[in-house]
């Protein structure tokens, strides 16, 4: 095991009755890595966020968080990690400040260091203004944010996030990712799990789940560059039309609704562009134009692991 | 083990407690609530029996009969009828639950024989008041008979009797007036403590599993026994108060004896206390939902204390098979403990056994307490 490196997962298997939630994974996250587990719904990533949390037990497999064996030592692992459930944790009925007091106590952090840091951290989420509300009545944003401060109040090593972001407003999610950034920087490794591709491109490293498995895992960049083929973006008043019409072109590798347009993926832009656009002239189907475009993660997660196109 | 953890759960859950109101009125309000109503609405006397009187003779000698009865504060008269229909008519709709009829020949045959006949009748639909109030009458008729014996003896010049006869001087101990409030009162104390602390604690776990807060807490280092007396003490302390209430409210408002010793009821309170608090936190751990564990905690906790503690039904009239069942029934000890410390005053040898039944329950459903929760998920 590699000292650099935060966690490592061998041959993870869980089954819940008879479905299969995990499927013997394997991957290891160094050290100060913002690491990412995209997928649709039910491909496994609650699952393997509680195992690595400590809360669920794996039916075999092996994980060790900063060297501690999960399996057979979850109490010491969970001195060094921070988790925080999808479903939101903390208690409605007491307030933002009482819910900080409490995982401080938790984790026996010293007052003056509680202050200090619950200070900075509600600063850094915009909650500082909100410190008598009770935790029920803020909203979606806040309360995801309310659940990051108390993950990181007694300054883990690990943080473990099973989509912190789902139902959050854009400008929590700024405030929420701006904390994360600067987690990076003082080497916290962070595993969040997403459903939304866009925030998946945020992750210095990704694995891209689908039932159970995980089917790629790299560096954004490296798996743009792993898609097969080339994309380019028909935009047009109606893109429906627009997929039917390109289905099975010749050269066509796949094809992905994305609002007003259609990201088309060919073998070859510059040879399939204009035959394209002959085949939609030919069926009468009107576009405002074709373009070559850079994939996102939501065109590389289709075409890699194909399936269900995640949100 | 780790104060600091313990006192920050405590402290959470006093706050959730305090912003409860299911909570906050099973803690103030029920004590209070069962106090007066248990204390108040439960009573096995029975005085003032409803009795219809049928004088068929009206004689200055059966008017006298019927002052005794009525003088004895055991019968109230219901109503003063005057045919047997009427008797059977006031039996039937329940104006009365006995009648005391009394012949038409009656003072003339006592004064020839020294020998009379009256007539009760009773309704036996509720055969436990009807069996007393035939006692009570009894007794009546005894005393007013013994007062015309002496009078009959006098006027034919006999001398009573100076030998050989046997006088009954019966004192009743730990009890003197026989007011099954003394009785019962004790027990009530054991009820509200098992009702408010099963209840309370067997929402604790479950809310949290209820309400999501649960995977967060177990992701923590929190071990199960810091989370079990962290969990538990603030109920015990309210157990604690609320018994203090119900205690002082017997001993001062319903003046209910206390004989005992103030240490020996605040220790086996505070087994108790524990026993109950233990059995709802298991109950909580085991069933993830507020609902069903309180309701269990109602039906493993109240009725047996109800049924088989020996609270309102004594136990050794019960048939042999389920008063072996009462001994696994934790609360007999306490309430037993009550009566001793309240009514009996006894010594702490006399307690000897009691405490230890309810020391070894204590023990044993805290050590089930501290294992049964598993910080996993299912």
């Amino acid at each position: 095991m590699s000292s650099a490196a935060a966690i490592t997962a061998q041959n993870l298997v869980r089954s819940f009755g008879a479905t299969a939630a995990v499927r013997d994974i394997n991957f290891t996250i160094q050290r100060g890595e913002i690491f990412g587990f995209a997928g649709p719904d039910g491909a496994g990533k609650t699952t393997v966020m509680r195992m690595l949390a400590g809360v669920l037990q794996p039916d075999s497999g092996g994980i060790a968080v900063e060297g501690i064996d999960v399996i057979a030592n979850p109490e010491a692992a969970k001195s060094k990690l921070s988790y925080m459930p999808q479903r939101f944790g903390l208690y409605e009925d007491l307030t933002v400040a009482e819910n900080i007091f409490f995982y401080a106590e938790l984790f026996s952090v010293p007052r003056k260091i509680r202050l200090a840091r619950a200070g900075q951290l509600l600063e850094a989420a915009g909650l500082t203004a909100f410190q008598q509300r009770l935790a029920g009545q803020l909203s979606g944003g806040m309360k995801q944010k309310l659940g990051l401060v108390c993950a990181l109040i007694h300054t883990p090593s690990v943080l473990l996030l099973d989509e912190p972001t789902t139902g959050v407003d854009p400008v929590s999610r700024r405030d929420f990712w701006a904390i994360l950034y600067n987690l990076r920087e003082s080497g916290v490794t962070i595993v969040l799990s997403t459903a939304y591709m866009d925030e998946a491109e945020r992750c210095s490293r990704l694995a891209l789940m689908h039932a159970g498995k995980i089917h790629y895992c790299d560096t954004p960049a490296r798996l743009k560059q792993a898609m097969p083929g080339m994309l380019l973006a028909v935009t047009a008043a109606d893109p429906r039309a627009v997929r039917a019409a390109l289905a099975g072109a010749p050269g066509v590798l796949g094809l992905l609704l994305m609002g007003d347009r259609v990201n088309v993926r060919v073998d070859d832009a510059a040879r399939r562009a204009p035959e394209l656009r002959a085949r939609l002239d030919a069926q009468n189907i009107a576009f405002t134009g074709i373009s070559r475009i850079e994939p996102a993660i939501e065109d590389v997660f289709v075409a890699l692991v194909g399936g269900g196109a995640p949100a | 083990m780790n104060p600091r953890r313990i006192l920050a759960i405590a402290y959470k859950e006093t706050l959730q407690v305090w912003r409860d109101p299911r909570s906050l009125a099973i803690a103030l309000l029920m004590p209070l609530m069962q106090m007066v109503l248990l204390g108040y609405g439960i009573s096995l006397d029975i005085k003032h029996v409803p009795l219809c009187l049928y004088d068929q003779e009206n004689s200055q000698t059966s008017r006298e009969m019927l002052r005794d009865f009525t003088a004895s504060g055991w019968f109230k008269t219901a109503a003063i009828l005057d045919s047997n229909r009427a008797v059977r008519a006031a039996m039937d709709n329940a104006t009365c639950i006995g009648a005391l009829v009394i012949p038409v020949n009656f003072s003339r045959v006592l004064a020839q024989t020294g020998q009379a006949q009256v007539q009760a009748v009773f309704d036996g639909t509720d055969a436990n008041t009807t069996n007393i109030a035939t006692g009570y009458a009894q007794g009546v008729i005894a005393q007013t008979a013994a007062t015309f014996a002496r009078r009959w003896d006098a006027q034919h010049g006999l001398r009573p009797p100076t030998a050989g006869s046997i006088n009954l001087q019966s004192r009743v101990w730990y009890n003197e007036t026989l007011d099954s409030r003394n009785f019962i009162i004790p027990g009530v104390v054991a009820i509200i403590l098992a009702l408010v602390g099963a209840q309370l604690t067997s929402l604790t776990v479950a809310r949290e599993w209820e309400r999501g807060t649960m995977e967060q807490l177990i992701s923590t280092p929190v071990t199960s026994t810091e989370l079990l007396i962290g969990k538990l003490s603030p109920y015990f302390l309210i157990g604690l108060l609320d018994a203090a209430f119900c205690l002082l409210t017997a001993a001062f408002w319903f003046h209910v004896p206390f004989r005992g010793s103030v240490l020996t009821l605040i220790f086996t309170t505070a087994l108790f206390g524990i026993v109950v608090m233990g059995i709802g936190y298991l109950l909580s751990v085991r069933i993830h939902n507020q609902l069903g564990a309180s309701q269990i905690a109602l039906m493993l906790t109240m009725l047996p204390i109800a049924m088989l503690s020996g609270y309102t039904f004594p136990l050794d009239q019960m048939p042999a098979a389920i008063r072996a069942i009462s001994f696994l029934v934790y609360a007999r000890y306490y309430v037993t403990l009550l009566r001793d410390e309240f009514l009996k005053g006894s010594s702490l040898t006399e307690m000897a056994s009691s405490i230890a039944a309810l020391l070894a329950y204590a023990v044993a459903v805290l050590w089930l307490a501290a294992r049964a929760f598993r910080k996993r998920l299912e």
